[in-house]
């Protein structure tokens, strides 16, 4: 879809350069490419996720020259870090808010992609990587709270890796190739800080076939409509979008900050301040925040496998969701139905989130009382995840399928210069 | 994008001020993030706080050597022989690469006076950084250096080869007569 001129070597040796090792001109045609002119701010996470991967990935190479993956001193390199090496109180909560800011941030980008269908055709391949990407997060940031070797990395570790001991047969095989033991031990702290320092390289790797799978067909836009004359649709990503990423990404690193400097442990949990204790479980466990969802659609099934694969099924139903859904209508924005059931779906998530936080036999709400015990009864933890695990799976096997069948999309706009400049004079 | 390029001729110094101010803006916060990824390689607080190491003099016999560990390097403790002092003194100084009288290669005790029998000395080659051979070891009865060959005299002073100072003295001062903290 390049309408642009080119780039065009002036000097002598840029034309040498760019006869044997087209650098600059990979740089150019990345940086000036065409990008819809109508992004608005739900646009700048990938941008904004892009700084915070380097910022973990510098962070977490220097703590790594301070951290020891032992069971016996894992626990007091960190506080060691924390108190003893330069500007350590700084970077080690970098590191670990930073995790939280990622997700937060991933989130908002797979949200923005659903509702504006990101994923339709052609940007498949660009979802698909896309979601590759978030399960590598998963498992990163994962082994990454593993490492500081309080209660809390312990008894997730442990609970993860059991999660596969539900397979039937092999299950117990799995997790003994795990841990490299026969429970959580130090096998698993060296072979987790390992995975832990080089999927983020991979996670890189991913990103750059992210971008190059977005710079085959282009951005998507908010109003769903494909680009249909470069020169009046679009706008060269430098300056028009470095300008607007970049004063979205100084928003968002001061949340950032402000997390790192005056409330570094809020997204912890304090449990994690006890050193690990292979004989004592703490009494209540729960993941970091940014699993609680998942946790909760693992507690919602009363079957140990069931709870597994409902787990790993709300992953792996992203992978086929540019197939399920039916409409050609890209933006929800002209989809009123969809736009309804989507906010549902937010919603979902987010008391999924809720649940997986709370105990499952707590209440959401009191209807009355036990005739016979006094106790409160109403609407458990355990039944609302029930019911939002199955309106989570609902709108990507039934609702997204069956609505771009039945529902009438609005009117689109006729192309991305009319849509914004609706007021404007046409001029030529 | 035809009604959005170029507004730079009507007024170039406000827009000039504006690309300076974000340049400068930039460059300073890059350099204090940067700062912080640097200097986390300095050495820790508890490392520095590992800055002392006492020594007993007394378990040295003479003729003897013994080497302590200060701040991860090795401190050479001897006891040197009166002849090892006497050859020490009788050399010329202004003959020596860099030039000490061996008193100034000694630290006064407690009572203002030399114990010249103890010599104490970081034991680090100033060539390359290796740990120089003891015990009337080279050409001048003092140390050698296995790495580049060069030789020291009993009083530490380099005399031969490679290496263009002496034996570096640690900071160090006596608590009494035979107690001495080194750093």
């Amino acid at each position: 879809m390049s309408g642009y001129p080119g780039y065009d070597p002036k000097s002598g040796f840029e034309k040498w350069l760019d006869a044997r090792l087209p650098i600059i001109r990979l740089g150019y045609d990345t940086f000036i490419f065409p990008t819809p002119r109508n992004l608005n701010y739900w646009w700048t996470f990938g941008g904004i996720l892009a700084v915070i991967l380097m910022s973990q990935i510098i962070t977490g190479i220097i703590l790594a020259m301070h951290y020891v993956p032992h069971v016996d001193l894992a626990f007091d390199s960190v506080q060691h870090i924390k108190r003893d090496v330069n500007f350590g109180w700084m970077l080690q909560p970098m590191h670990a808010v930073g995790a939280s800011m990622m997700f937060l941030a991933v989130y908002i980008h797979m949200f923005r992609g659903i509702y504006y269908g990101s994923y339709k055709s052609p940007r498949e391949v660009l979802w698909i990587v896309g979601v590759v990407i978030y399960l590598l997060m998963m498992a990163t940031g994962f082994m990454g709270y593993v490492l500081p070797w309080g209660q809390m990395s312990f008894w997730g570790a442990t609970v993860i890796t059991n999660l596969f001991s539900a397979f039937p047969l092999i299950g117990e095989s799995i997790t003994q190739w795990l841990w490299g033991g026969f429970a959580v031990d130090d096998p698993t702290l060296n072979r987790f800080f390992s995975l832990h320092f080089v999927l983020p390289f991979a996670i890189l790797g991913l990103v750059i076939l992210h971008v190059w799978a977005l710079h085959v067909p282009g951005n998507n836009n908010p109003t769903g409509v494909s680009v249909k004359n470069v020169d009046k649709d679009t706008l060269p990503f430098h300056p028009y979008y470095t300008v607007k990423d970049g004063f979205a990404i100084v928003v968002f690193l001061m949340v950032f900050v402000a997390f790192v400097f005056f409330m570094p442990d809020a997204l912890n949990h304090p449990d994690n301040y006890i050193r690990a204790n292979p004989l004592v479980t703490p009494p209540h466990i729960v993941p970091e925040w940014y699993y609680l969802p998942f946790y909760a659609m693992l507690r919602a099934v009363p079957n140990k496998l069931g709870g597994v694969i409902t787990m790993f099924g709300a992953i792996a139903v992203l992978f086929v969701l540019p197939w399920l859904d039916t409409s050609k209508v890209r933006s929800m924005r002209y989809r009123p139905l969809a736009k309804l059931f989507f906010i549902i779906f937010v919603l979902a998530c987010v008391g999924l989130g809720w649940a997986g936080a709370k105990s499952p036999t707590d209440l959401v709400f009191v209807t009355g009382t036990d005739a016979a015990t006094g106790a409160p009864t109403g609407l458990s933890f355990l039944w609302f995840a029930r019911i939002l695990t199955l309106y989570y799976y609902a709108f990507f096997v039934v609702i997204l399928p069956v609505l771009g069948l039945v529902e009438k999309p609005k009117d689109r706009p006729e192309s991305i210069e009319k849509s914004v400049l609706k007021s404007a004079p046409k001029e030529a | 994008m035809a009604e959005t390029v170029s507004t730079s001729s009507e007024n170039p110094s406000r827009r000039d001020f504006i690309y300076i101010a974000t340049g400068a803006a930039g460059v300073v916060g890059a350099g204090l993030y940067a700062w912080p990824l640097i200097d986390q390689m300095n050495p820790a607080a508890d490392t520095k706080a590992l800055s002392t190491t006492e020594v007993d003099l007394s378990s040295v016999e003479e003729g003897q050597q013994i080497i302590v560990k200060w701040q991860g390097k090795p401190v050479f403790v001897r006891h040197r022989t009166q002849k090892e002092i006497d050859e020490a003194r009788a050399v010329d100084i202004t003959t020596l690469r860099d030039p000490a009288t061996d008193e100034q290669r000694l630290v006064v005790n407690g009572e203002g006076k030399y114990e010249p029998q103890y010599l104490i000395m970081i034991g680090i080659c100033t060539h390359l950084g290796c740990v120089p051979i003891g015990n009337n070891a080279g050409d001048y009865d003092g140390w050698f250096c296995p790495c580049h060959g060069s030789h020291y005299d009993t009083a530490g002073r380099i005399r031969k080869g490679p290496a263009p100072k002496n034996l570096v003295l640690p900071p160090y001062q006596y608590l009494n007569d035979t107690l001495v903290k080194i750093g």
